[in-house]
């Protein structure tokens, strides 16, 4: 059910259309909501439990990411957020709990069968993990070159993934000349091919300067409303949360990609937040809601004092 | 944990990588230009260690070997010393260990590198297992290559033992060479042969698994290098013990 599932999406967005906006994107927020496909959460934690060795990382973590939806992780360094992620692509196993993905149970899946779930999963690492060996062409092409893609077809897509992050000069470089915000762009780009409709960052603006951490952050919000990805976006930066939470990305009269306030026209942001502590949820909601919340390692977390 | 049980941990960890690669064979996509590529990098690469070590080790094996030799009058029997002693333990030992210290540090470097770097997690995310594409190439290079640099080592090592043997005792190349003939039979060569596909088993598994399990950033990387040459070295020298008696046995060798 669930390669039928990842089929329909694919059609439903053609290969070129990057930088355009697709109608099924645009509407999907309203048109689809009833749609029974839609009511399946794309990645879904129940009372998933962790440890390594003595140490608990996770503690009965269950939450839900809807199709279409970013989720916001914020939480202090070691309080189990990069762990959450690695769960979903099966580069760690669950002690106790379960794991969907698509509403495909994964948790007890061999490393064979993870490797079908990863198809349809992007991943941007901290500090992107580009293969140092290989050059940012190589990079961004290897899920296609290692399935023996013709390389006629890998050059066209491998193009377009750049230039959606806008690197398309640094084809040729090899990853230690890029600096850290384009190694993050080229890791971006990496995880979009086969347009996957699970996109993770796992902080993917630590370390950043503030204009090329807001760049990473348009990124995303371009992949949420128009491409209708769905995804989970760890960080602890607070201004990551201000921009997802509070602007969308549309496209104007003259093609170009733009980034509206929230209040500037009727909009739903279809972005939610959770906030770990000790391997537990202990927020879940909107950013509004975060702000008004009481707790006081919430609210700590939010002034920085 | 004991050194006992964590030494056990480490065993089990490497025959699975191990047998996770072997099952790797059987399937597509064979990686076969990376497999090439490790070849040229671990065989074509440490062919000039092995022919240094070959030759300076015949050496100094006839130079200690022959005044002793001379002084009972069996100065003669000096080639079938010499290539006695490198055929069947030397060659196939001294290229293990060298080749461990060339190629099993440089491979538990790379992959502890890429393991702290995220790369092996990165890989995996995009739907590649990192056993088949980075374990595999190198262990069948390894298998394939130390064979190979073992008998350049042997040969290298005979003409090392000859050139000391006629430059500074005045031996007559045919009596070196006659002698050579006599001492090594093709049982020898067999057991000298099989012994470095064991030892380029043992020298890959053994620098893959301790690339893979790095932890700690780049001191860890440095932690794994030494851990992965020391360990192989040793496994090499104990394994060459076991593997010696039972050849004895097998290729019915005088015991």
């Amino acid at each position: 059910m669930a390669s039928t599932d990842v089929e329909i999406h694919q059609s439903a967005t053609p290969p070129d259309n990057y930088g355009q906006v697709s109608d099924n994107a645009a509407e999907s927020t309203f048109a689809e909501v009833d749609d029974r496909e839609r009511a399946i959460p794309a990645i879904e934690f129940r009372d998933v439990h962790l440890a390594f060795d003595d140490r608990k990382v996770l503690e009965g973590l269950s939450f839900k990411v809807m199709k279409g939806e970013t989720k916001i992780i914020l939480g202090g360094s070691g309080c189990g957020k990069s762990t959450t992620i690695k769960l979903v692509l099966g580069l760690l196993k669950p002690d106790t709990g379960q794991i969907l993905v698509d509403g495909e149970d994964i948790t007890h899946f061999t490393e064979l069968e993870m490797m079908k779930v990863r198809k349809k999963i992007g991943m941007v690492f901290q500090e992107g993990a580009l293969f140092d060996s290989l050059s940012v062409y190589d990079n961004v092409a290897f899920r296609l070159h290692e399935q023996a893609v013709p390389e006629e077809e890998v050059e066209p897509e491998v193009r377009r993934m750049l230039r959606f992050v806008n690197l398309e000069d640094a084809i040729d470089k090899m990853p230690i000349e890029l600096s850290g915000g384009m190694r993050r762009r080229v890791g971006i780009a990496r995880a979009l091919v086969g347009d996957p409709k699970i996109v993770m960052f796992d902080e993917p603006t630590a370390g950043l300067d503030p204009p090329t951490a807001r760049t990473i952050c348009e990124l995303a919000m371009k992949l949420r409303d128009l491409e209708d990805v769905s995804s989970i976006f760890v960080t602890h930066e607070m201004n990551n949360l201000d921009y997802l939470c509070s602007e969308y990305a549309v496209v104007d009269d003259a093609g170009d990609v733009v980034f509206e306030k929230e209040g500037e026209r009727l909009c739903l942001i279809n972005t939610k937040v959770m906030m770990m502590r000790e391997g537990k949820s202990i927020f879940h909601g909107t950013d509004e809601a975060l702000k008004k919340a009481e707790d006081a390692y919430i609210q700590k977390f939010l002034r920085g004092h | 944990m004991n050194f006992a049980t964590r030494a056990l941990l480490e065993l089990q960890e490497t025959t699975l990588l191990a047998a996770r690669a072997a099952r790797g064979l059987l399937k597509r996509p064979r990686y076969v230009p990376e497999t090439v590529a490790q070849m040229d990098a671990i065989g074509v690469g440490s062919l000039t260690i092995i022919i240094l070590t070959g030759f300076f080790t015949g050496g100094v094996l006839t130079l200690q070997t022959f005044p002793t030799l001379k002084f009972y009058g069996a100065q003669s029997t000096t080639g079938y010393l010499v290539a006695l002693s490198l055929v069947r333990e030397l060659g196939p030992v001294l290229t293990a260990l060298m080749v461990t210290g060339r190629v099993g540090s440089a491979i538990a470097a790379e992959l502890g590198s890429m393991t702290v770097s995220q790369q092996i997690d990165a890989m995996r995310a995009l739907g590649t297992d990192p056993v088949r594409k980075l374990v595999m190439p190198r262990l069948i290079a390894l298998i394939i290559m130390l064979p190979l640099l073992t008998v350049i080592a042997d040969v290298v090592g005979i003409i090392g033992g000859y050139t000391v043997a006629s430059g500074l005792f005045g031996m007559d190349s045919s009596m070196f060479f006659n002698s050579v003939r006599d001492g090594i039979t093709a049982n020898d060569i067999l057991g000298g042969v099989i012994k470095p596909i064991v030892f380029g088993l043992i020298i890959g598994s053994i620098a893959c698994q301790k690339g893979l399990s790095t932890e700690g950033g780049t001191v860890g990387v440095g932690r794994s290098t030494t851990r992965a040459v020391v360990t192989a070295s040793i496994v090499v020298i104990i394994t060459d013990f076991f593997l010696a008696r039972a050849l004895q046995y097998l290729l019915d060798m005088p015991k």
